[in-house]
Parts: structure tokens; C-alpha cells; sequence
């Protein structure tokens, strides 16, 4: 890890006046004076304070960041809920075909014959998948296609004439789902889950009522479960006029093989970035398209992908806008098309059959390695067989004054991605693996040996955890630090403003203390301190 | 491509450690009822090969060869190859979210620059770590101004571009929110200073707005705040190579679509939304923001802060929902700011400037076409055509090989059409674009082409 060790200034740091990669020459035009032809119009003095720097050097800071970066690439990210697998580098190569990367998103529909046929295609194969009526490819991310999915729901009941006011989520839930139900006006309603790990069907039972517009779930469940009960769920729910809404974070687990229209789901988003592949990005850009029963398909978001026979026996594809119970539009142009023609690329490649197949093998890795590491990092919940990922419990560390959180930087010194940690909330220093299907038996071997080696570890030698990690760039960070002093973006050193646009800042900040209260009181702005 | 690591001999072992008897029995505890109990009915897969063969067909039946002065948010901009050159390291691509901040500064150090930068851009100090796109990123901000005044309200801009007006409508459904409209002025295109509604959280204008007119946001600035209410300025971020930043000029929040910052056309998607504010409104920011911290060992390192803010720690309290937002979006746009630098900013907008002075004066001299509004515009204006149907022209031009757009709407100035010139256009183009614009006028004039006739192409 040498390169990872040496310290990178900022691009800002580097910057020298007057050094620049691009240049614009004069157009063979007119010139024109900018102060002339925009009377009345405030013009900057100075352009704003970017950096200055050669395209070498530049090439050079962005390298060297990314050597201070884990990747899938890199090595082992059994990130639970992720689904961190191989981004095939085909789907990349097809993303930067001309034809797709080139179009403009106002182009008549006569100029993206290719592009709305492969949206209009992807989202049928999203209705096979989920067993459902209709998609949208609009949203941007799984949040995104939430938030649209209850928008969905809303507008049904609503068009009904049955405001409803209440969203019911499992206490294992993504946080995203409370967040999305409130931010589409919904109460939410909290459904504990029972000793076993899956929701509390009897409790359930009696939090629902007329007010319920709909249980968001994911299946399986945040703790990897199937909820084998989803047919008794979905009546409870059905009985008082409710929605489904399933969160396909975990579709990996069960695509090609359990659909969530045949489990009584209404409504579905999926992570593309997840099931199908494309690329996490460092956090997006991802996909999350939103499929739904016919019930809820005249309020999808508008203009649609729609085809049409072309008069020649074929077809000709467009956007229809004419959707007049829309809940209207999610993306200010058609989503993450870019993103959306690389899932479509890894559905092409893996076919009906290759996918039924991934989901069995990304089963079968997370058994596999729980099966060997269970014994010493118990089940959360055990009573029923973990699907794609398991959430195991590092409670019985704590005897050695050890966390969760020093094992998970004890595997950073060994080579691994830690797991995701601390969710879901109601296991205890919960540890939840998602090997995916994409690694070896042999990379799977190792990170079960290297989990049972650092449990040895903490009893034998417990400060080499709470050291770690000392093999990266930096150790452990202060967190409440970065909190306190609030240091959100760089300063030229000595506290100076940066030249040009950076002077105006502060103008129409004030001096109102922040909202929620922690930041020191005094700070520039309100709440951005400079760094000392 | 195999996707599958494993061998016979690796899944035969991989079951017996689990100790089922083949792969379709680790589904057994599912109830039948809830199975698919069929194979899929889809195609079967495709090598890499075909693949790449269908995607290209897909890819051919686009048609991009035409000279593009389309607007709308969505700009022909020069992507120099260093972007996708970095951004396409699997270390960057191929990492998610950096919960672990020990083996992920890469990535946290490429936001804090990329929050740097848009703080620059937009004239004010605090900055999130990317959203969706330009339209979600008004509704977020809509949404701050709410929580920030206690009023559900918002005043939008008519020359706000429409889609970004939907998703406000959209976003503010659910919340009962009061969305009302100002038309802009008919003659300059310029929205008016208007009073506003007691429950105003905030007015949204577009900088420059949605016919390409430059706005007083100075004067915006003052009549929000004198209701007690925010300003939220839609800036086009290589605007501010010449103009004032709207944070200089008094707005609350700016936000802005990415798309001109290195990004491509793509179809628009995937962009990036940015939305910087004022450092008292840090704490109701939705989304990711990354701070600078230090190490036990006093080491410079940088991490995701003021979590306390976000869907995975506060719920249904939460800020926002969003999660995965557009980060290697963000990372191409600092690089490509920073390949750009101050005096290419500059040297790129008068050049956009310069080219659409050009086109101006050269399409109005075709009879048939003068400008929609005469306000002062930078890259992008307004043209109206003396047609029936403007989409008709539209289409009759892309068949001639140029393509303008898109055409308004709404409002005043409906039935205009865009037309925006980057850097990368010519006064060759613009000619061809005059010249182009002069034969289908003629014949849409003359009646010889219509609607279904310019649309029946294609497929």
C-alpha cells in the first residue's frame, strides 16, 4: 500500500496563477464586448476562484486519489445491502457508444429511435422480472424510486377519494423508507419484528387500519430473511384497502425465482447499481426504476416510453406526455438513461435463465461463508436460513472491551472492504455480509478465515483492533471534530478569502446561528470555520 | 461472459458446506405459492460479442450527427479526455458510499474539492456533495426554504424551465404545498418583481432563465427577503464565467443541473444536481457532505459529516431520503473545473457569448425569425418562427442536419424555440444553421411539409 501512504494536497493547494490545461481560441466571428451587449447586467470582476493547475498535474492528483480509494476492483466490498458485485466492463464499453453518449435529451423522438427502444425493451424485461404491469425509468436512485413509489400509492388512494395518512415500516427497515414516506406527507408507523427476525404478522395485524395507505417491506428483509409469510402480510395489508411496496434493495436475492407481483406487491422499485451491476460510482450515479400493478399504472410519472406500429411492421418509439393522472415528473429529463442502457446490457448478457442462476449463486455465497463464521459471530436471528446476505452479532466481542467497529478496521488491515455495520438496528453490533455472487471460493474462504482470525484476535490481542486500521493513509478519523468545526470546504492557508468570486461568500449569510445547535457560534457564515 | 467464478468442484464443496443438495434447494423454505415455479420468459443471454452487437445496433438507430445548438439545460459542451479517463478508474467507479472514510479519501478528498468548487460557482459557503439533477435539486431546496420559514408555499419563476416546475409540483403535492407562478415580462422575458403570498417560503427563479435571459437577482434577493422570504436562484453554472454569482448578488440557495460541467449529452442522464446555501441553513442540507478532520495522529483526512441530518441515522426525521445521490458525477465535474480553471471558464462563456451574438443577428436576418424577447442573453435565446407549428420546423431542421430546441411551452413566449451555441460551434455551423433555417421556413411557408410529414421519418 505505498503510494496509499504518501499524503495529496488538495487541487487547490497545487494551484499557481495564470497555469491552465484548457484553452478556448477566438472564434471567427464578430468580437463582441460582454459590457455592451448586456446592459443593466452585473458582471463579475474577477471569474471564480478555480484551481490553476497543468493537465499532468492533474491527471497526477486524480491518480493519486484513487490510490487511496477502495473499489470492488481493489478487493473484497461485502457491503450488506449493496450488493457490491462485478461491474462488467462490457456494459461500460456499451455506454460509450457514440449513439448513446452523444444524444441530446431534447432530440426529436425521430433522432432516439435506439435509445427509447431499449428503454421501452428494459422495462419489459423489469415487468417479467417483477411480475407486474408497468415501469418507469425516471428515478434516479433506490430513494428516488421510493419517494415515486409512494407517490404512486398516494395518488391511487387519493383518486379514490381515500386520503390516507399513514405509512407502515418494519423497525428493520432501510432508513430510507421512513424518510421517503414522510417526505410524500405519510405518519409513519413503525411494525416491530418478532423473535424469529421477520415482521410481526400479529402485530401488524393490529396497527393496520382504513388510515393505512401501505407496508413498505423488503423481501428478504434487512436481516437477509425470507419473510415466509409475505402471502399472509400481503392479505393483512389488502383487507383495509392497503398497498404493497416492495424496496428491492435485496432483489439480488431472489430475481429470476420469487417475483413481488406473485407475492402481492403493487409496487417495486430496484437498485440497478445493485441487482444489475452498473456501477456504484463512489455512491451514484445508480438507477431506480419503479414497476407496478395495472392498478397503479395510470399514475406513473410522465411522458412515458411508448410504441407503436410504424405502418411498415415495425415499430416507431416515443415519449407520451398525455398522462392526465400523473403524478407528474421525478428527473428534468428522462432519468439515468446512461445507467439504465448498462443494466439492460447486463440482462442481455445474463439472459432468463443466467439471472435465476446469479441470484442462486449470490444465495449460496452468503451460506457459505455463514456457515463458517457463524459459530464464532452468531446469527442474529437464526431460526431461519439466510438468503443473499446474514447479519451476525458482535456482541460476544464486547467481553474484550471490542466493537464491531475495531473489527471491521481490523479487516481494512487485512485487505477486506469491512461489511456494513450497526443495521440493521435491532440486531446488536450487527455485522451484515453480502458476499454477492461474483467472488471466488477462494475469496470467500479467506474473509471467513480473516473474520475468525480477528475474533481470535480479540481475545488475544484485543489493541490490535482497536489500533487498526495502521496500514492506510489515515487512521481513524475524528468524526466529532469534523462536526464541530465544520470545515466543509478549503480556504486559502492563513484564512484568507480566495480570490475572484470566493470574496462574495459570506454576503447573504448573516449572522443567524444554524438550526440545530452544536455548531460554535462565532464561525464565519453561521457555521463554516476556517481551517486552523 | 461467464459471470460465475466458481467450478463444478467449487459448487459441489460450496454445497455441501451449506448442506443442500443443489442450488435451486436453498429456495425450499419459500413457500411454492410465492415461487415462480417456471423459467423466466426472457431471451437467453448473449456473449460479450452480442452484446455489444445489439447495443450497437441500438446505439445506430440514434442519430447524432446532427450540428447541435439545443439548449434546455442540456449544452454541447467540449468534454476533454481526461474526464472519462479518470472518472473510468475502477478505484473511483467501482467504490460506493464512503462509510469507511480509512480506505475511502480518495473519494472523500474528491468531494471536498468538487463542494470547493460549486461554492465558487454559486457565490456562497457551504455546499452539499451532489443531488440527482437540476430539477430535484430546486424541489430539495424548495423543501429547505419550507422547513427554514415554517411556511408550505413557494413562488417559481414562469421562465423557470418547465420540467423543474413539474418536479416542484410533484415533490410539493404530497405536503400540500402552494405552488404558484409569476409569468415573465412579454417584451424582455425578464420575471417581474412581484408581491407575494403571506405563506411564501421562497421564490425560484433560473439564472439565466429558461429563454435564456439574464435576471435581476439582485432585485429577486430583495423582494423575497422582504416578505421574510428565501431566494432560490436555478443557476446555468458557466454563466458565472461572466456574471456575478447569485450568493454575491443576495440569493438564499442556489442550485443547478450539472450537465454543462464535463458531464456529455447522454440523453441527460446520469448528471448531477449541486445545491449550495448559506452557512446558516448547513443543517437542514439534504444529502452527503464531506469535512475536514484530522487522525489520532493529527493527519489530515476527511470524512462524511453532520450525519445526524440523514435517512440512515434520523428516519423519518430526516433532512431528505436521498442516499446514493451522483458522486462520480460530482468527481467528473471538479475535474473538469479543474481542467478548465478561472480564465478558461471565462474564455469559455464570452465564447458561447460571442457565438450566440453571432447567431442572433444572423437567424433574424431570415425572413420569418426574430427574437422571442429582447432581454440579455449569454449562450442560449429564444427564437420565434413564423410557422404554424414550431415542432414541425424543429424536425424539418433536424432532416436538414441541425438541431435546435427545445421549443417553450408555456407562458409568454410559447411556441419558441431554443437555440444555444457552445464553444465548439462555428460561424460555418451558424450559417449552415441560417442558411438551413431559410429553406424549411420556406417550405413550411409554403405548405408543401406539415407535421406527420417531418415526424414520419426515423424508427
Amino acid at each position: 500500500m505505498g503510494p496509499l501512504r504518501i499524503a495529496e494536497p488538495t487541487v487547490f493547494d497545487k494551484s499557481r496563477p495564470g497555469r491552465r490545461a484548457a484553452v478556448f481560441p477566438r472564434p471567427d466571428v464578430p468580437d463582441v464586448d460582454p459590457r455592451a451587449v448586456l446592459p443593466g447586467v452585473e458582471l463579475a470582476s474577477a471569474p471564480p476562484a478555480l484551481p490553476e493547475i497543468g493537465e499532468l498535474d492533474l491527471v497526477r492528483h486524480f491518480t493519486r486519489l484513487s490510490h487511496r480509494n477502495h473499489g470492488i476492483d481493489v478487493g473484497f466490498y461485502p457491503l450488506g445491502s449493496c450488493s457490491m458485485k462485478y461491474n462488467p466492463r462490457q456494459a461500460e464499453a456499451a455506454a460509450g457508444l457514440s449513439g448513446f453518449r452523444n444524444l441530446h435529451p431534447w432530440a426529436p423522438d425521430t433522432a432516439a429511435q435506439g435509445t427509447l427502444e431499449l428503454l421501452w425493451a428494459l422495462e419489459q424485461w423489469l415487468v417479467e422480472l417483477t411480475g407486474l404491469s408497468a415501469a418507469t425509468l425516471q428515478p434516479a436512485a433506490g430513494a428516488h424510486g421510493e419517494l415515486t413509489g409512494l407517490m404512486l400509492m398516494r395518488a391511487y388512494h387519493e383518486d379514490r377519494g381515500d386520503a390516507r395518512r399513514s405509512i407502515v415500516v418494519p423497525d428493520s427497515a432501510h432508513g430510507t423508507n421512513p424518510a421517503s414516506a414522510a417526505m410524500c406527507g405519510y405518519e409513519v408507523v413503525t411494525v416491530p419484528s418478532g423473535a424469529d427476525g421477520l415482521v410481526d404478522v400479529d402485530a401488524l395485524d393490529g396497527l393496520v387500519d382504513e388510515h393505512t395507505a401501505g407496508l413498505m417491506l423488503t423481501n428478504p428483509n434487512t436481516v437477509g430473511l425470507f419473510e415466509v409469510e409475505i402471502e399472509r402480510i400481503a392479505a393483512v395489508l389488502h383487507r383495509v384497502g392497503a398497498l404493497l411496496y416492495y424496496d428491492g434493495a435485496n432483489f439480488n436475492a431472489i430475481c429470476g425465482r420469487v417475483r413481488p407481483g406473485d407475492m402481492g406487491f403493487d409496487v417495486v422499485h430496484l437498485n440497478v447499481h445493485k441487482t444489475f451491476a452498473t456501477p456504484h460510482g463512489g455512491g451514484g450515479p445508480g438507477a431506480g426504476p419503479v414497476v407496478v400493478s395495472g392498478r397503479l399504472a395510470p399514475y406513473l410519472p410522465a411522458p412515458a416510453v411508448v410504441r407503436s406500429d410504424d405502418g411498415a411492421g415495425g415499430h416507431r418509439y416515443g415519449w407520451d406526455a398525455d398522462r392526465p393522472k400523473s403524478i407528474g415528473r421525478l428527473h428534468g429529463f428522462h432519468g439515468n438513461t446512461g445507467i439504465l442502457l448498462r443494466a439492460y446490457s447486463y440482462l442481455l448478457a445474463h439472459g432468463g435463465d443466467g439471472l435465476a442462476n446469479m441470484s442462486a449463486k449470490a444465495v449460496l455465497g452468503a451460506r457459505y461463508v455463514a456457515a463458517q463464521v457463524t459459530d464464532v459471530l452468531p446469527l442474529g436471528y437464526a431460526e431461519h436460513p439466510p438468503m443473499h446476505e446474514f447479519v451476525s452479532t458482535g456482541k460476544g466481542l464486547r467481553a474484550h472491551g471490542v466493537r464491531v467497529t475495531d473489527l471491521c478496521k481490523r479487516l481494512i488491515d487485512l485487505g477486506y472492504h469491512p461489511p456494513t455495520n450497526y443495521f440493521p438496528l435491532i440486531v446488536e453490533e450487527a455485522l451484515m455480509v453480502e458476499p454477492t455472487e461474483s467472488e471466488s471460493r477462494e475469496t470467500l474462504d479467506g474473509f471467513a478465515q480473516a473474520l475468525r482470525r480477528i475474533v481470535a484476535e480479540a481475545a488475544d490481542d484485543p489493541e490490535l483492533l482497536h489500533d487498526a486500521p495502521v496500514t492506510t493513509p489515515v487512521g481513524r478519523l475524528d468524526e466529532g471534530k469534523a462536526g464541530r468545526e465544520l470545515v466543509l470546504r478549503w480556504r486559502p492557508p492563513g484564512g484568507g478569502a480566495a480570490a475572484g468570486g470566493g470574496a462574495a461568500a459570506g454576503g447573504a449569510a448573516g449572522g443567524g446561528a444554524a438550526g440545530g445547535g452544536a455548531a460554535g457560534g462565532g464561525a464565519a457564515g453561521g457555521a463554516v470555520a476556517t481551517p486552523a | 461472459m461467464e459471470f460465475s467464478p466458481h467450478t463444478a468442484d467449487d459448487l459441489e464443496a460450496m454445497l455441501a458446506v451449506v448442506g443442500v443438495t443443489d442450488l435451486d434447494a436453498l429456495f425450499d423454505h419459500i413457500p411454492p405459492t410465492s415461487r415462480l415455479g417456471r423459467p423466466l420468459d426472457l431471451a437467453a443471454g448473449l456473449t460479450e460479442d452480442e452484446v455489444l452487437g445489439r447495443m450497437g445496433r441500438l446505439a445506430a438507430a440514434n442519430r447524432t450527427d446532427a450540428v447541435c445548438f439545443a439548449g434546455g439545460g442540456a449544452y454541447d459542451h467540449v468534454v476533454p479526455s481526461v474526464v472519462g479517463a479518470l472518472v473510468s478508474r475502477g478505484e473511483l467507479l467501482t467504490a460506493y458510499t464512503p462509510y469507511q472514510p480509512e480506505v475511502s479519501q480518495g473519494m472523500l478528498q474528491a468531494l471536498f474539492e468538487y463542494q470547493t468548487v460549486i461554492c465558487e460557482l454559486t457565490g456562497l459557503p457551504v455546499a452539499n456533495a451532489s443531488l440527482y439533477d437540476g430539477g430535484s435539486a430546486v424541489a430539495e431546496a424548495v423543501s429547505m426554504a419550507c422547513a427554514a420559514t415554517r411556511r408550505n408555499g413557494v413562488v417559481l419563476s414562469g421562465a423557470l424551465d418547465a420540467p423543474s416546475r413539474r418536479i416542484v409540483r410533484t415533490y410539493g403535492h404530497p405536503l400540500g404545498r402552494a405552488v404558484a407562478e409569476v409569468a415573465c415580462d412579454p417584451a424582455s422575458g425578464r420575471t417581474p418583481v412581484t408581491a407575494l403570498p403571506a405563506d411564501s417560503a421562497a421564490v425560484v427563479v433560473a439564472q439565466p432563465n429558461a429563454l435564456g435571459v439574464v435576471e435581476d437577482v439582485r432585485a429577486h434577493a430583495e423582494g423575497a427577503h422582504a416578505a421574510g422570504a428565501k431566494l432560490i436562484v436555478k443557476l446555468e453554472p458557466t454563466a458565472v464565467g461572466l456574471l456575478a454569482t447569485p450568493g454575491s448578488q443576495g440569493a438564499d440557495l442556489v442550485v443547478g443541473e450539472g450537465q454543462p460541467l464535463g458531464q456529455g449529452l447522454q440523453f441527460g442522464g446520469p448528471t448531477f444536481g449541486f445545491l449550495a446555501c448559506t452557512g446558516d441553513q448547513v443543517r437542514r442540507l439534504p444529502g452527503r457532505i464531506v469535512g475536514e478532520t484530522v487522525d489520532h495522529r493529527g493527519t489530515r483526512g476527511y470524512v462524511m459529516t453532520l450525519r445526524a441530518r440523514e435517512q440512515d441515522i434520523r428516519r423519518e426525521r430526516a433532512t431528505s431520503n436521498i442516499c446514493t445521490n451522483q458522486t462520480l458525477n460530482a468527481v467528473a465535474a471538479l475535474i473538469y473545473l479543474t481542467w478548465l480553471g478561472p480564465q478558461g471558464l471565462r474564455d469559455l462563456a464570452r465564447n458561447c457569448l460571442v457565438l450566440a451574438r453571432y447567431a442572433a443577428e444572423r437567424l433574424t436576418a431570415v425572413d420569418g425569425v426574430e427574437l422571442a424577447v429582447d432581454g440579455p442573453f449569454l449562450k442560449e435565446f429564444a427564437v420565434r418562427l413564423d410557422v404554424a407549428d414550431p415542432h414541425a420546423a424543429v424536425g424539418a431542421l433536424h432532416e436538414a442536419g441541425y438541431l435546435i430546441g427545445p421549443v417553450v411551452g408555456d407562458g409568454p413566449a410559447a411556441g419558441a424555440v431554443m437555440v444555444a451555441t457552445t464553444e465548439r460551434r462555428t460561424r460555418a455551423e451558424i450559417d449552415g444553421l441560417a442558411e438551413a433555417l431559410r429553406g424549411v421556413l420556406r417550405e413550411l411557408g409554403s405548405g408543401l411539409a406539415g407535421v406527420g410529414a417531418s415526424r414520419g421519418r426515423g424508427a
